[in-house]
């Protein structure tokens, strides 16, 4: 059975069609490669996935029982988490603190407990040691590498016991040597049985860490094939439209 | 390598030392100390009781206020209205013991007053994305007309049958003695002491606390993570508006009498105390302490030029060179940081 199955999923504002009639399934352990030009309609795609749009149409299946999703908070209570874009991190606090941002532990009684701060430093500290990043949970985010970055943006998914991690463009912005650290990070999380869905203009990198790509143009899924049956030639061709579907 | 990176993630970056002497409200502190030892030997007038018991009073009221401003500044906002707040809540105080209520509803009603406020700037910027800047400056001008209202622009002195509790509450002093002298410290200085106790714990401790911090770091990225920003930022403006009604209280109760011009230009003074201190207008940094500090700078400052037989026009020079200095310390750690 698949964790999570998406059967012709559709989200349109308007009189614009962003997704239209997409099915998919991700398995555990897996990373799916999803490609496509700027409008083709992968972050709609996952917006859905992660909470933030519902579908027009279409349904999505979780473990075979039926997922519906409010808001981002539905999302993450059935263990899909969000690496976002730009990280959501806040540059002000320690990176233990932004591993639990908005889920704080506290010790005490009732609404006016206190903020655990050495559990929170335990546990990031186990976290990052678990991602093998060298990152200190007591240090400002701020001081931070792009790598040291997106192992904070990381470990924040592995707080609770997520299925699915959504990584919208990880390796965008940060350094060859990073982008390698990174894509270590990935197939940490993919090893721990995790699905990962991982959105990328780099070609290279869905290469390097994914099994599976998917690849959306207009709206559309054009593409669903095992990684080692493609070639990035042919990606580029899909996602470009000078081939059409295969 | 596994010893290595359990060395590396367990290292503290700072000791404790380092990063004390990297904060602002450090070294504000220390110039605050040095001026009062150079004072107290510079002149015959500076170290009695009496001039030290005036000081910490005076200090207070700014103090009180710049704890709530400081809240509001972590998040990246900004409160201009609280000197008006203060008056229009003086006011509300006044006009209602002195038609005769006690003390407790004159209290509830001014503190009413301060609530009210606090949730209209707080919801109009929060919900409905006003600028900060704009829907405090209104209420600013605002308040301080309805105090005038309230009043018919007179002065009211008269408080009712509980006259002199109110002046007991802001002008009464707590006695102890210590090495065999008597000390007072002014009441005021003790709710200011249990408000900075309260912030700080508040701050540092909290949820809370750590989402006015999340927030004023990166609002977007507080939002993502689930953190409420909305009902967050509505309650700082609502704490500041209160900590502008509690100063008016205590206040009220030190002069013995309301005008509808005291507060008038406070809020700037406010604002430079909670900068001093170490408060970031652009968000995400500030502490309790550091607003007290920035306080008692400016009031040590402008004791002193009284104290020092230096002309009262200078006063402004010299706190706003305190807001440059101490901000320009800030500025180049962060460019040495930056190298």
């Amino acid at each position: 059975m698949a964790l999570l199955e998406l059967s012709g999923i559709s989200k349109h504002f308007g009189a614009i069609q962003a997704v239209n009639d997409i099915s998919l399934s991700l398995e555990a352990g897996e990373v799916t490669g999803l490609m496509g030009d700027n409008g083709a309609g992968k972050s709609t795609l996952v917006k859905m996935i992660a909470g933030n749009f519902r579908p027009s149409n279409g349904s999505m299946r979780m473990e075979g029982t039926e997922l519906v999703l409010h808001k981002p908070v539905d999302a993450r209570r059935h263990g899909i988490e969000i690496v976002h874009q730009d990280l959501a991190l806040c540059d002000n606090l320690t990176a233990a603190a932004n591993v639990y941002l908005g889920r704080e532990p506290r010790i005490g009684f009732g609404p006016i407990g206190v903020l655990d701060y050495a559990a929170m430093y335990k546990r990031a500290g186990e976290l990052f040691k678990e991602l093998k990043s060298e990152t200190r949970p007591r240090d400002l985010v701020k001081q931070m590498s792009g790598g040291q970055r997106q192992a904070v943006a990381i470990a924040r998914t592995m707080l609770s016991k997520a299925k699915i991690v959504l990584m919208d463009e990880p390796t965008a912005a940060i350094s060859v040597r990073q982008v390698a650290e990174v894509l270590n990070l990935i197939r940490h999380l993919r090893d721990q049985g995790l699905a990962i869905i991982l959105i990328s203009h780099r070609m290279p990198d869905v290469f390097a860490v994914a099994d599976r790509v998917i690849v959306m143009r207009r709206g559309r899924k054009v593409a669903d094939k095992n990684i080692s049956q493609s070639s990035p030639e042919e990606v580029t061709g899909l996602i470009t439209g000078a081939i059409e579907q295969v | 390598m596994a010893t290595t990176l359990d060395q590396t993630i367990a290292q503290k970056q700072h000791s404790w030392l380092s990063s004390l002497t990297a904060s602002q409200t450090f070294w504000v502190l220390i110039s605050v100390t040095l001026a009062c030892i150079f004072l107290s030997f510079a002149t015959e007038s500076f170290d009695t009781q009496k001039n030290l018991y005036n000081i910490t009073r005076n200090a207070t009221f700014v103090a009180i206020i710049a704890l709530g401003m400081t809240l509001v500044i972590i998040t990246g906002g900004i409160d201009l209205s609280v000197g008006s707040v203060l008056c229009l809540c003086s006011m509300v105080l006044a006009v209602t013991m002195n038609a005769g209520y006690s003390i407790e509803i004159g209290i509830l009603a001014s503190l009413g007053t301060a609530l009210v406020i606090g949730l209209f700037n707080g919801i109009l910027i929060a919900y409905l994305g006003f600028p900060p800047f704009v829907v405090t400056l209104g209420m600013l001008s605002i308040a301080r007309s309805l105090a005038m209202v309230a009043s018919n622009n007179t002065v009211v002195f008269q408080f009712g049958p509980d006259h002199d509790l109110l002046l007991k509450l802001g002008g009464g002093a707590w006695d102890f003695s210590l090495f065999g002298s008597t000390i007072n410290v002014a009441y005021p200085v003790l709710y200011m002491v249990a408000f900075a106790l309260l912030t700080g714990f508040v701050l540092r401790w909290t949820r809370f606390g750590r989402h006015v911090y999340a927030i004023g770091g990166n609002e977007h990225a507080a939002t993502l993570t689930g953190v409420p920003v909305r009902p967050i930022k509505v309650a700082v403006y609502v704490i500041s508006a209160m900590a502008a009604g509690v100063a008016g209280i205590v206040q009220t109760g030190w002069l013995g009498a309301v005008t509808t011009n005291i507060g008038a230009g406070m809020e700037l003074q406010v604002i430079a105390a909670a900068v001093i201190g170490g408060a970031n207008l652009a968000g995400g940094i500030g502490t309790a302490f550091g607003a007290l500090v920035g306080a008692a700078l400016i009031e040590v400052i402008r004791n002193s030029l009284g104290l020092l037989g230096i002309n009262a026009f200078w006063q402004g020079t010299f706190i706003g060179g305190a807001i440059i200095l101490a901000v320009m310390f800030d500025r180049i750690r962060n460019l040495r940081q930056s190298e």
